[in-house]
């Protein structure tokens, strides 16, 4: 700071003079002024030689790395994401009060408190950007510990990185379930996985066959083909074929596409009961209107999340959204359960304007659990950080989620995680399963198209 | 599978590849005049989708009733890109033209993104909407005014370049381009009208498709790859080739994605792109 101060006092003025008069700065102001400009961003105790250079790196300033698709076709999605983990670093830093209770509020007392510093990296969606962003935010960024990436495929590259160079990864929103199935010595992950939500599916199918009398034994498969569609596709069947459904049609579709009308007019001929939808925002999008111009309704739309959970998406589809039925780690009408999830969603619509989503909700809580291990690791040390993250135990009620915790086993997953399944009503995600928590009834049959 | 649904995969076949012609006749124009392959056309086709949000979002003007504004608006974006851009590198070596128009397919998605965020958007109450039931087969009315739409401006376009001294203009300039300027034709005036007819055609069919298609920034890259095979499929350079190859690439999806398996539509329509190259490289209407 103080170099700073010395180098931005007397070039300040002669440059705004030269403004002021409408010349262009001289290049000895304008190099000044970068230097200035390069000083002040590195801020905080300089530890003496050499500002301007390579960043200088404070050491009350503890840089995480936030890997997540900032363009590309998921860029709204990672937008979000970027605005929870934001979000949860205000609060960790206390530049906001947190409210009572929340385990980010806590800050960093163990390491003096220490600010953390987010770095993001931009993935695009594709799985060797995220690679090479992981690495470049551990060889030339320097951060402790990375997080991210929403897609699992990405997750899967980035963490092959951070596992090679031996930083801790915690994966706050990737649900596939093969992550935490590769014993990696330095991957964490605190969102409950695919083979959860799945299993609730059937749970809930069961449920529901008891609850109306009927029978929802026919299901279609219908997944997008990545990683995270074709990992679901190969649990569905199973699951389906040892709880006794009847799978009828099964489609993995690429999601990057122009019309779905084959796909749609495939499973229309498939007439099943239920359909298993697993789609991002896009195609999420496009599918609902070719239900609706084919004029298709099942008895039930069961969404895997993502797309469907997507704020934009009830923006953009407007009533032709409702009663699509998805699962969830999480659901604004919770807060009645627990009054912290409406004051951390206060925050947040007070900062970006949007509400939490189970994408924003669960990167924010990434974050906060990667703060608590670093507080109790009281080091920065990779080693350090990892054995904090191994004895993680957060209670639930130091969350925004609807999980009994935060605990990791032995492969880093969050043993006490745990899923919802809500369903577009009225224009809001309600949640309506497991029925001792549920806020509204399921809405069932969905309704025709023309009967709406 | 039963008779009405094969008819009903073959009408959703058509109205997506009447779409698919229109997209592909404004890259195969720009090409046929000038040979150079236009890759940012799909951003033309995003930058018509979003003129249609914005008269609708701010000034509640229908997609269809904007149709005009949006193709006036993109014609003037081509003849602009021709004027800033294309004109410098009509002599460059072949690379720098396929770099100068990738870069300004990034640059156009870029500020798309920046400017109107990257939201996935819809028009949401368009004057076309609903469904029409003919017997077993249905389709959406707004997907059919679009593939209307689609023909109604295709044929406009042929009957223009056919019919009307400047279209003829045009062809010559695209059939041989010393020739067409020894007859006193103006090439940079050719150029750069075919560089605004392309982009109109690509901005209607943007305008046309937003009644039911999702707006984002990245939308243009969903369409340019089927757009590429229609015009090699066409012919490069035929709009009439153009035209029939999007019926053919539409069918050849939507019913190949349905009877074989919607994993391998989009590998069903690349190896058509492969058959073409390796069997007939001209096309079906292409010069030799």
């Amino acid at each position: 700071m103080r170099f700073a101060a010395a180098i931005t006092e007397p070039t300040r003025t002669p440059d705004f003079q030269a403004n002021a008069k409408g010349k262009l700065p001289t290049r000895r102001q304008t190099i000044k002024r970068m230097l200035a400009a390069a000083a002040l961003l590195t801020t905080t105790a300089l530890t003496g030689i050499g500002f301007g250079a390579a960043p200088a790196q404070a050491e009350d300033e503890i840089r995480i790395g936030v890997i997540y698709p900032l363009t590309g076709a998921a860029a709204s999605t990672g937008v979000e994401l970027k605005a929870a983990a934001e979000l949860a670093a205000a609060i960790i830093n206390k530049e906001i009060p947190a409210p009572p209770g929340l385990v980010a509020g806590i800050g960093l007392p163990h390491l003096h408190g220490a600010k953390i510093k987010l770095i993001f990296g931009d993935h695009q969606g594709n799985p060797q950007v995220g690679a090479t962003e992981a690495e470049r935010l551990i060889t030339s960024e320097k951060v402790v510990a990375l997080t991210g990436a929403y897609f699992s495929n990405v997750t899967a590259t980035a963490s092959q990185v951070a596992e090679r160079y031996g930083v801790p990864f915690l994966n706050g929103e990737s649900s596939s379930a093969s992550l935490t199935q590769r014993k990696f010595k330095w991957f964490f992950r605190t969102t409950p996985h695919d083979d959860l939500f799945v299993g609730n599916f059937f749970t809930f199918l069961h449920d529901m066959e008891k609850k109306t009398g009927d029978k929802l034994r026919t299901v279609a498969l219908f997944n997008e083909n990545t990683l995270w569609g074709n990992e679901t596709t190969k649990l569905q069947v199973k699951l389906a074929e040892e709880q006794g459904f009847t799978i009828s049609e099964k489609i993995l579709y690429p999601a990057k596409t122009t019309q779905m009308t084959s796909e749609v007019q495939r499973i229309k001929a498939a007439a099943p009961a239920v359909i298993m939808q697993s789609s991002y925002l896009g195609d999420a999008i496009l599918s609902m209107k070719t239900y609706k111009e084919l004029g298709f309704s099942p008895k039930m739309l069961l969404a895997n999340d993502a797309g469907f959970n997507d704020s934009e998406f009830l923006k953009t589809m407007g009533k032709d959204g409702e009663f699509v039925i998805s699962r969830e780690v999480w659901a604004l009408d919770q807060a009645e359960r627990n009054p912290l999830i409406k004051q951390v969603n206060d925050l947040m619509h007070q900062r970006s304007g949007v509400n939490f989503n189970g994408n924003s909700a669960r990167a924010f809580t990434g974050i906060a659990v990667l703060a608590d291990a670093l507080d109790r690791a009281g080091s920065t040390k990779p080693d350090a950080i990892r054995e904090a993250l191994q004895k993680t135990d957060i209670p639930a009620s130091g969350l925004i989620m609807p999980w009994k915790g935060v605990k990791f086993d032995a492969n880093g997953q969050n043993e006490l995680g745990q899923g919802i399944i809500v369903q577009v009503q009225g224009g809001q995600y309600v949640t309506v399963w497991p029925f001792d928590v549920a806020t509204k009834p399921v809405v069932y049959p969905m309704p025709a198209w023309d009967g709406r | 599978m039963t008779a009405d649904i094969l008819i009903q995969v073959l009408v959703s076949g058509l109205l997506i590849g009447l779409i698919y012609a229109l997209v592909a006749v404004g890259l195969t124009l720009i090409f046929g005049v000038m040979d150079i392959v236009n890759f940012a056309h799909g951003e033309f086709l995003m930058l018509g989708m979003y003129a249609s949000f914005w008269a609708f979002a701010l000034f509640a003007i229908d997609p269809i009733v904007a149709l005009p504004l949006t193709a006036l608006l993109l014609f003037a974006v081509g003849v602009i890109v021709y004027q800033t851009v294309i004109r410098r590198i009509l002599k460059a070596p072949m690379l720098s033209q396929i770099f100068a128009t990738f870069g300004l397919m990034i640059l156009l998605r870029g500020l798309a993104q920046f400017f109107w965020k990257p939201d996935h958007r819809l028009i949401p109450h368009s004057l076309v909407s609903g469904n029409i039931a003919l017997g077993p087969v249905q389709f959406g009315l707004p997907q059919f005014v679009a593939a209307l739409g689609a023909v109604g401006v295709t044929g406009a376009l042929w009957m223009f370049l056919h019919r009307t001294r400047l279209g003829t203009a045009l062809e010559a300039t695209a059939i041989d381009r010393e020739a067409a300027t020894l007859m006193g034709i103006d090439g940079q005036k050719m150029f750069a009208l075919a560089w605004g007819i392309g982009a109109a055609c690509a901005g209607l069919a943007g305008g046309l498709i937003a009644t039911f298609f999702p707006i984002f920034p990245e939308v243009g890259s969903n369409f340019i790859l089927i757009a590429f095979v229609v015009v090699v499929l066409g012919g490069f350079g035929s709009v009439t080739g153009a035209f029939l190859a999007g019926i053919i690439v539409g069918l050849i999806e939507v019913l190949g994605g349905f009877l074989i398996g919607p994993e391998y539509k989009t590998a069903i329509v690349l190896s058509l792109l492969l058959v073409v190259l390796l069997v007939r490289p001209r096309g079906l209407l292409g010069k030799a």
